[in-house]
């Protein structure tokens, strides 16, 4: 074998020279995305996560009519908002009305029946109604994020990159915003909110959020922008735009990400609780968190009113945490799989290398 | 004091050492039945490339590794079982039987708390000390390793020290338990020359004096050929050879240690270099500094700092000047302020007959085409979301002279250049060697064929034989192409191998400039002769000779 020879090598195998042989059998030939996917898919909780969140969504958003312009796609379920059906008195425990007609017992009458989830005190179909709210709560968890992901790249990125003069006002800024109340400012937005409608309250919501993203964007843009390749680029006659959208931000872009899903964990939580206290979204609109605090009296008599809403912000604030985590873990190069006793008597043995 | 004496007359005595690591799902081995038996009194020191499983083997003696590591066979220290040994065991071992010296001090010590608390805890860790008691030897330890007034420096911090105090203070917590075996991971590889030898000095003496025995892992033959008894190569995990150093530095009998003894630049052994014009017609000059200051401006309460004061240096056509310097000498600002990195403030700066120490935006980018930079850390020079062929391309893009298909031709062109695979064009840097990645950033600073190419100590990061291809390549390339390069580097072997004229810096100071034959032979600087006279060389005999010698220009 040819130790130190000048010849190519055209096999376009990893040289032995240079770094462990062992560091480099986890990237071999994998892109970095790759490698991230990787990573991402040995998560268990992240990819059951991933699973059921877009399992329901699609399930949500199917469900009920969906107007685009004028074009009405229709939905799966058989009622609407709107819809006032007759309200059901038979078979409810203690005399209640409009109880849900789910049933799983698998012995009796299992199905969903003609209310799954029930009816509300006037008779609405209460499955109509969660999942109009479901839609509004997700659509203001997306917005909140989109908007906040915004504005904390482009805060965060200018702050680093200029650094000085422009950096310590952007960061007072951000120390400005971080100081304001949020829920009380929001309250009171909240309020005129329910005039302008639920697209305007999270909009206004994505304005405050951005902070953490941005201080945090900031932080990387520092340490990256020393780096070698920062001057190499900048040798090679980048223009800053360039350096800071082609070079810096791709390296930057594991981290925001991670912290955009959990803002958006945050927003569907914080929609809850401005609603529930009356100042999100307000009706005739619906959303999960209005839903709970309009039959917040009903819980002891009719307590599914109360669980249906909860399960659906449970579930999905749940699903985006356990994704925001899995994304975390797969972007940290540090994070290394922990090896369990199967593994270690699965594991082949590798044939020793030759002298 | 305890005797360093075993019944069996070895401190450590490791046999069928095996080490695997598990990278998903299969083992992988690290150190392959390695067998090795140290004495009191002598320096066992273990070499190889990195990747070799040098430090593997330091850390697996006491059980110091990662949880995703398996050992087997057996490895004795003063005749007691060491592998699956129970935890207590080995931590009454680990500092008193075996200490460890690491190559990063500042990493390696506690920043909050000072050197004296620090040897003090490992003290009272493992004797039965008073504080005071404690205090006194920790005094007497920091006294041994020189740390200068070692009444005020007992109490400072790790970042209040420089790198050779740091390291001092490292030893003296190493050595605070007289242990019998001193496991020191390149002890001095991230220390100036002059420091290394002054703690190779050191070690040597506390050696004789507590007969400890040493195991010294580094890669640098200079070192081994100065401080070790008997040499072990190692590659990819398994013993190649082992024997005295008489034997390993003059009859190898592996062809490997053969290549890797062949690889090591040694001072003072390469050819006679022409000078690339002659003394009397000169052609003007591609780079030309002139009385050059460079200050880095007051940050907050961090006062201005100058970092070059009054610099001068002309470059001409096809040569290579080498500039060498210890740490903080201003080598590295001065190749950053010659192409435009780093404003100057005062002085003239000219680039091929332009003058930039007032130049816009604007013109920098034009003169920018006509130099080109390698940068020393090859991980971080590339950035690690671009493809390689996008990194290297992306100069040539910038400068609009080509896109598409006429420029993927000329990356690919650039590849065969420094004779990497074309097929490397859609890797990423992280999928790439060390060696391999420090030819991309050649291939991206040759992309224009500029008429100046800074090389900022382009190989400090390589191993031995990874830096003679990439000497050779660099070489042959200045042939070929016939730029002028700057060569920044602080090893004076690498710098005798290239440059024509060598330039040397203290303390932002040209100290001394000349051809090179001049400076390594006949140096007329102070700083300069001492620079020289501590870089070891990989030879046993001639090392010895040369250390007496620069002991003797000490006093």
């Amino acid at each position: 074998m040819k130790l130190f020879g000048r010849d190519k090598d055209t096999s376009g195998e990893i040289l032995s020279g240079g770094e462990s042989a062992i560091a480099n059998k986890e990237v071999e030939g994998l892109s970095q995305g790759q490698i991230v996917r990787r990573r991402f898919f040995r998560h268990r909780g992240a990819v059951i996560a991933l699973f059921v969140l877009t399992t329901l969504i699609v399930f949500v958003i199917s469900a009920l009519d969906t107007k685009i312009g004028a074009v009405r796609i229709p939905g799966w379920w058989k009622w609407t908002v709107e819809d006032i059906p007759e309200l059901r008195y038979e078979d409810c425990p203690g005399g209640t009305t409009g109880c849900p007609t789910l049933s799983l017992n698998p012995s009796g009458a299992f199905g969903l029946g003609k209310h799954p989830f029930g009816q509300d005190d006037i008779g609405r179909d209460y499955f109509a109604l969660v999942m109009n709210g479901a839609r509004r709560s997700l659509m203001i968890m997306f917005v909140i994020g989109a908007v906040s992901g915004f504005i904390g790249v482009v805060v965060g990125s200018i702050a680093g990159f200029y650094g000085k003069r422009v950096d310590a006002v952007l960061m007072r800024l951000v120390d400005f915003i971080q100081t304001v109340p949020g829920i009380i400012i929001a309250a009171v937005i909240g309020k005129a909110a329910g005039r302008v409608g639920p697209l305007f309250l999270a909009l206004f919501l994505g304005l405050l959020g951005w902070t953490g993203l941005a201080r945090l964007v900031r932080a990387q843009f520092l340490s990256l922008r020393e780096m070698e390749f920062v001057d190499a680029a900048r040798v090679a006659g980048a223009s800053n735009v360039r350096i800071t959208f082609k070079h810096i931000l791709p390296n930057a872009i594991g981290q925001i990400i991670v912290i955009i899903t959990l803002i958006m964990a945050g927003a569907i939580l914080t929609e809850t609780a401005l609603s529930y206290l009356g100042f999100g979204v307000v009706a005739p609109d619906v959303s999960l968190g209005l839903l709970i605090s309009q039959y917040e009296s009903a819980f002891t008599t009719r307590p599914f009113l109360f669980w249906w809403p909860g399960f659906f912000i449970i579930t999905i604030a749940l699903c985006v945490n356990f994704i925001g985590d899995g994304l975390r873990d797969a972007f940290d190069p540090r994070q290394r799989r922990r090896i369990t006793k199967k593994d270690r008597l699965r594991a082949k043995v590798d044939v020793k290398a030759g002298p | 004091m305890q005797t360093n004496k075993s019944a069996s007359g070895s401190l450590l005595k490791i046999s069928d050492f095996n080490i695997d690591f598990w990278v998903d799902g299969v083992w992988y081995p690290a150190v392959i039945d390695m067998n090795m038996e140290l004495a009191p009194g002598k320096v066992t020191a273990i070499v190889g490339e990195s990747g070799a499983g040098k430090s593997t083997v330091a850390l697996g003696l006491m059980s110091l590794l990662a949880a995703n590591a398996r050992m087997s066979g057996s490895v004795m220290v003063k005749d007691q079982e060491m592998l699956n040994a129970k935890p207590l065991l080995l931590r009454k071992f680990r500092g008193k039987e075996v200490a460890y010296i690491f190559q990063e001090p500042m990493t390696a010590l506690n920043p909050l708390f000072t050197i004296g608390y620090q040897i003090v805890e490992t003290l009272r860790n493992h004797f039965d000390m008073g504080p005071k008691e404690a205090h006194a030897r920790a005094l007497e330890l920091i006294t041994m390793v020189d740390i200068p007034d070692p009444q005020i420096s007992i109490e400072k911090y790790p970042h209040q020290l420089s790198g050779g105090q740091r390291q001092r203070a490292m030893i003296a917590q190493a050595l605070a338990c007289d242990p019998g075996l001193l496991v020191a991971d390149e002890p001095t590889t991230a220390l100036d020359v002059t420091v290394q030898a002054e703690i190779l000095d050191l070690m040597r003496g506390l050696k004789d004096k507590l007969n400890s025995a040493i195991l010294l892992i580094t890669h640098d033959m200079g070192v081994v050929a100065d401080m070790a008894d008997e040499i072990i190569v190692m590659k990819d995990g398994l013993t190649v050879e082992s024997g005295t150093a008489d034997q390993i530095f003059n009859r190898p009998r592996h062809p490997y240690t053969r290549e890797l003894l062949a690889a090591v630049p040694k001072l003072g052994a390469s050819k006679k270099r022409v000078l690339a014009y002659k003394e009397s017609s000169k052609p003007a000059p591609v780079l030309k500094l002139e009385n050059v200051t460079i200050e880095y401006p007051k940050r907050g309460r961090v006062p201005a700092f100058v970092a070059v004061k009054n610099f001068s240096l002309e470059i001409f056509p096809g040569e290579i000047v080498g500039l060498v310097g210890e740490s903080g000498s201003g080598k590295t600002t001065v190749g950053r302020a010659s192409i435009g990195l780093i404003p100057i403030k005062e002085g003239s700066l000219e680039i091929v007959g332009k003058d930039i120490s007032q130049a816009s935006q604007k013109e920098l980018f034009g003169i920018r085409r006509h130099t080109g930079i390698v940068f020393q850390d090859p991980a971080s020079s590339l950035n690690p979301r671009l493809p390689i062929g996008e990194s290297i391309g992306e100069p040539i893009f910038l400068a609009k002279l080509a896109k598409g298909p006429e420029l993927a031709r000329m990356v690919e062109e650039l590849l065969d250049q420094v004779e990497l695979p074309r097929s490397y064009r859609n890797r990423y840097p992280h999928e790439l060697s060390g060696g391999q990645r420090q030819r991309v950033g050649i291939a991206r600073a040759l992309a224009l064929t500029p008429d100046l190419l800074i090389a900022d100590e382009p190989t400090s990061a390589l191993d031995v034989s990874v830096q003679a291809r990439f000497l050779d390549l660099l070489q042959e390339l200045q042939g070929k192409l016939n730029f002028a390069c700057l060569f920044i580097s602080h090893d004076l072997a690498v710098v005798d191998i290239l440059a024509h004229r060598i330039a040397v810096m203290q303390d932002g100071l040209l100290v001394e400039s000349g051809e090179r034959d001049q400076i390594l032979k006949s140096p007329k600087n102070d700083y300069t002769r001492r620079l020289i006279s501590a870089v070891p060389v990989p030879d046993p005999a001639e090392q010895r000779i040369r250390r007496e010698a620069r002991l003797a220009l000490k006093k």
